[in-house]
């Protein structure tokens, strides 16, 4: 069976090939830095399912020491002068869109596919990962395909990868970064804190403040966590049941929906949630890695007020 | 109390624009440190997390293709097709892609988008071309402004498209929750009770792009004045 371990290995690999370009790279001022983060990144692909927690973490702040004292660098840009690319497209045409489609379309097929297919009983692959396991395979076909059409050197696809993963730099990190605060957060107890301090200084005791309470709640709280799987228990357990279902009758399920949605607004406004709103500036090259949200914002605010909205006309009336 | 203390790292080392990783890696440990747990537990959770979090990360495997193929002239290609259609505009362009990732969001086809694989290959590149092809040269700040509409698209409409499929991961959240809490409820009511805020969400967010093209046309006559 395919499991996301082998996923891992498979990441695992690129990092360390990521790493090894870099190591030969004199153009990088800083590459023995970039050596180092993406070796030691590597590292916990390939062994981080055997090592101990506390090496793991000693890694990981290693890596983190890495990226912030010196810095990351680049090496020189793009391996293509923008002249010799035009020339590229024009030969190839919209063929080079084949590798590109069948990403995504493959790991559509997959993720419906897998689930049939059995091997002497057992699925071929993992069920529970069944999309991740189908990016990474679809993303394997349509790096054949194209190897098999435009045959570049052998070492073309390690060292474009570094390329585009030097370009995104310590942002690439960072969701998996921060799914690790939330875990901390959670050993804490941050969400009961929060949502303590909410019950005590918030007038409850009129629906349409309850109510608004709650979505703008779920929206902060959000924004605070990074995550609005982590708002939502918090939120709904210290506000919503005990407030909006039971004190007031509101119906729980249209409450949970455009409560969860709320939580999905403040994902737009926070640098928390770095893999929808940070590592897109970085893969974009913009210089402000806070551009992405500065769009979003007016959308987030006049669709939480729609939220608040829905659910005051919405919630009370079964 | 004292467990806010995280929070309070994080707020401030953004606003302070220390290096993120480095903020929240504090942040964790102090975190951690204030719950009671010791430095040694802490830095050992911090590791568990972050290796159990690994599957974030795979999405990056998509780089050696998309680099590849951006080497064989991939988002000129993208530009130069945008091009010849003569009703593409900017706006047009992602008016179009929201309404395709919300739809398929919605049938539950999420992967089928992304910013590595859909929207700096392809989506961007034709935004900008869209707009490229009318005025030639795009002064920088309007270039940014395009891409970083192109990254948004990308996420409204997904965030507000996914919830109206049953089996994603926010809608048995919230049923494993309310089952938890002796409240029984159908995927399929809290499936249907997204599709209000779904509209919303399409209603306003296209209004704000149909502004962009707009936008764009004084940014270019704002540079164009000052020459």
């Amino acid at each position: 069976m395919i499991t996301l371990e082998h996923i891992y290995w498979l990441t695992g690999l690129m990092m360390a090939g990521v790493s090894i370009v870099n190591w030969r790279d004199r153009s990088n001022p800083r590459r023995f830095n970039n050596t180092a983060f993406w070796g030691i990144y590597a590292v916990t692909f390939l062994a981080g399912t055997y090592l101990p927690d506390l090496v793991s973490g000693v890694l990981v702040i290693g890596m983190v020491l890495v990226a912030s004292i010196r810095g990351l660098g680049q090496g020189r840009g793009e391996s293509a002068t923008r002249d010799e690319r035009e020339a590229s497209a024009a030969r190839w045409g919209n063929k080079l869109f084949i590798p590109a489609l069948a990403i995504p379309i493959l790991t559509v097929l997959g993720t419906v596919l897998f689930k049939k297919i059995t091997i002497g009983g057992s699925p071929l692959v993992d069920v529970k990962q069944v999309t991740v396991i189908s990016l990474a395979i679809a993303t394997l076909i349509a790096l054949t395909i194209g190897l098999l059409m435009l045959r570049p050197p052998l070492s073309a696809p390690i060292r474009e990868a570094r390329r585009l993963l030097d370009a995104v730099g310590w942002a690439a990190v960072l969701p998996q970064m921060l799914a690790a605060l939330g875990a901390l957060f959670a050993i804490a107890g941050v969400g009961n804190v929060v949502s303590g301090l909410a019950q005590r200084w918030i007038p409850l005791d009129h629906p349409s403040a309850v109510i608004a309470t709650y979505a703008i709640g779920m929206a902060v709280f959000t924004m605070i966590m990074g995550n609005a799987f982590a708002a939502f228990p918090v939120m709904t357990a210290g506000i919503g049941l005990p407030l909006i279902v039971q004190k007031f009758g509101g119906d729980p399920t249209i409450m949970s929906a455009i409560g969860m949605l709320s939580g999905f607004c403040g994902t737009l406004m926070t640098p928390m949630a770095a893999n929808f709103n940070i590592v897109p500036t970085a893969l974009l090259e913009l210089p402000d890695e806070n551009a992405v949200i500065k769009v979003q914002i007016p959308t987030a605010l006049l669709l939480l007020a729609a939220n608040v909205l829905l659910m005051n006309f919405l919630v009370f009336r079964h | 109390m004292l467990s806010l203390i995280g929070i309070l790292i994080v707020v401030v080392g953004f606003i302070l624009r220390i290096n993120p990783l480095l903020v929240v890696t504090v942040a964790g440990l102090a975190t951690g440190l204030a719950g009671g747990l010791g430095p040694l537990e802490v830095i050992a959770a911090f590791g568990k997390a972050f290796i159990t979090s690994r599957y974030v990360a795979i999405v990056w495997l998509v780089l050696p293709v998309i680099g590849l193929l951006e080497h064989a002239g991939l988002k000129e290609r993208a530009r130069t097709v945008v091009g010849r259609l003569h009703a593409a505009t900017t706006s047009r362009v992602l008016l179009v892609y929201f309404a395709l990732r919300q739809i398929t969001a919605a049938l539950g086809l999420t992967s089928l988008g992304g910013h590595a694989q859909m929207v700096r290959p392809l989506i961007a590149p034709m935004a900008e071309g869209a707009a490229e092809n009318r005025y030639r040269e795009l002064p920088e700040k309007t270039r940014f402004r395009i891409r970083a509409n192109a990254a948004a698209v990308d996420n409204i409409a997904l965030f507000f498209g996914e919830d109206i499929f049953i089996a994603i991961g926010s809608i048995l959240l919230i049923r494993g929750f309310l089952d938890q809490n002796g409240i029984h409820v159908e995927p399929t009511q809290l499936a249907i009770w997204a599709i209000p805020t779904a509209i919303c969400a399409f209603v306003i967010h296209c209004t704000r792009l149909l502004f962009l093209d707009r936008k764009i046309r004084n940014e270019i006559a704002e540079k164009a004045d000052r020459t």
